[in-house]
């Protein structure tokens, strides 16, 4: 039979982070230094892992609970749509989410900076979006903290961010980040990418209008991930 | 034709993904008994320095054994879907950048036009230092289709084709593969741009 397949169109090579910068050590001994070898998407490229049904287990989108008490901190609602480059929104789709908390510091064993652990929250949630796309994830806003890269390095407050879209593909995992935060224009990893309205993708909007009043605020934070081409892949 | 959206960058994944994204189960692709050979892959991530990667994660798409992905567009109907067969793995490394996941052996999966590609396993990297994810592939050492690959059979240099390659390694039950990612630098394995 024939099937007519389209592979997805390259994102804007200036939208996207280099492997190499050095600005960002870590970089520095793990980006490959050979070009990548062009390969032309295939079934295998543009179908991937399905997760409606509940492969993935419940979704957890409420952070602040599931502990003795609430967390400490600004409670935000946070929510958005998955779509393509095209407009198109991206239902059923995985969304997974991680962050530290309040005070900087994140429940993980490597992370042993001098901030306290908060013992009602954990940071970790996972959504899969409806068929509009939306997510929604209520949570609270993750304190700065400091990292080996280079003398008083500091990350900007940020969220991070799995999500699947409809192939292997599309998969995206990002960083979201805060408006007006003094820390991005000084962050290795925010700053390397090339185009300042593509950075500027990362950076959440305030939103009054999705907060709760006396509650919690509202940030907006749409995912865009790769559009398909206007051809079709050849029948196969 | 409407201007296309602005799409959102990739970040990395950093250090503490493990809070959220380790699933042990989810190395195993066999959890629900599917058909097939059962596989184990194994293998070391490391860098540029030869220095393990203990903070990587990859995650893993694969046809069934008939060859056939579960995802819609994949809608052959010579080819059966397994229920058990989800065809999604993830794994982390261990201190010593050391990976293990079980699986069944992918069938071969049509390519572009006519041409048959060899059983395959997608693989996604990410890590700490990487801004954005590596793409690679798992073929088998062992397997005659890989003569005819489109995807082996375009990279010139053998040296290159055979960082794709998992090799058996002896003794094994069930039959286990190794297969290094080297990041950076001498044996650097193949990446693809998708």
């Amino acid at each position: 039979m024939t099937m007519t397949l389209r592979a997805f169109a390259p994102s804007a090579p200036e939208a996207q982070p280099p492997y190499l910068h050095p600005e960002y050590g870590s970089t520095v001994k793990r980006a490959p230094q050979r070009p990548l070898l062009k390969l032309e998407q295939t079934l295998t490229e543009v179908t991937g892992p399905v997760f409606t049904g509940g492969w993935a287990g419940a979704d957890a989108a409420d952070l602040t609970r599931g502990h003795g008490g609430p967390p400490l901190g600004e409670r935000i609602i946070v929510m958005g749509r998955v779509l393509d480059e095209d407009a198109r929104p991206v239902g059923g789709t995985l969304v997974e989410l991680w962050q530290c908390n309040a005070a900087g510091r994140y429940r993980h064993p490597v992370d042993q900076h001098d901030a306290p652990l908060d013992p009602n929250f954990d940071g970790v949630g996972q959504v899969v979006t409806n068929e509009r796309g939306e997510y929604r994830f209520l949570t609270i806003k993750p304190g700065a903290y400091p990292w080996r890269n280079g003398p008083n390095s500091w990350r900007p407050a940020h969220i991070h961010f799995g999500v699947f879209g409809p192939a292997f593909a599309t998969r995206l995992i990002t960083q979201m980040y805060f408006p007006g935060d003094p820390l991005l224009p000084l962050d290795a990893i925010f700053m390397s990418v090339p185009d300042s309205a593509a950075r500027e993708r990362l950076v959440a909007a305030y939103a009054p209008e999705l907060g709760v009043p006396e509650w919690a605020l509202g940030y907006r934070f749409d995912i865009v991930l790769r559009g398909r081409e206007a051809t079709p892949l050849d029948p196969q | 034709m409407a201007a296309k959206l602005i799409p959102t960058p990739s970040q990395t994944v950093g250090p503490f993904f493990h809070l959220a994204l380790d699933r042990p189960a989810w190395s195993d692709l066999t959890r629900d008994g599917p058909a097939g050979e059962r596989i184990v892959v194994t293998g070391r991530v490391i860098d540029g320095d030869g220095m393990p990667v203990a903070d990587a994660c990859l995650e893993l798409w694969q046809a069934n054994a008939a060859g056939r992905y579960a995802h819609p567009d994949d809608a052959r109907p010579d080819k059966p879907l397994d229920p058990n067969f989800h065809g999604f793995g993830r794994v982390s490394t261990d201190a010593e950048g050391r990976f293990r996941f079980v699986t069944i052996r992918p069938g071969p999966v049509p390519g572009r036009g006519n041409a048959w590609q060899a059983p395959h396993i997608a693989v996604a990297v990410f890590a700490r230092g990487l801004l954005k994810r590596l793409v690679t592939r798992i073929y088998f050492a062992d397997e005659k289709a890989n003569d005819t690959d489109p995807v082996l059979s375009s990279i010139a240099d053998p040296a290159v084709r055979e960082t794709l390659l998992a090799r058996r390694i002896g003794g094994e039950d069930p039959p286990t593969y190794r297969f290094d990612i080297v990041l950076q630098g001498d044996g650097e394995t193949a990446f693809f741009e998708i």
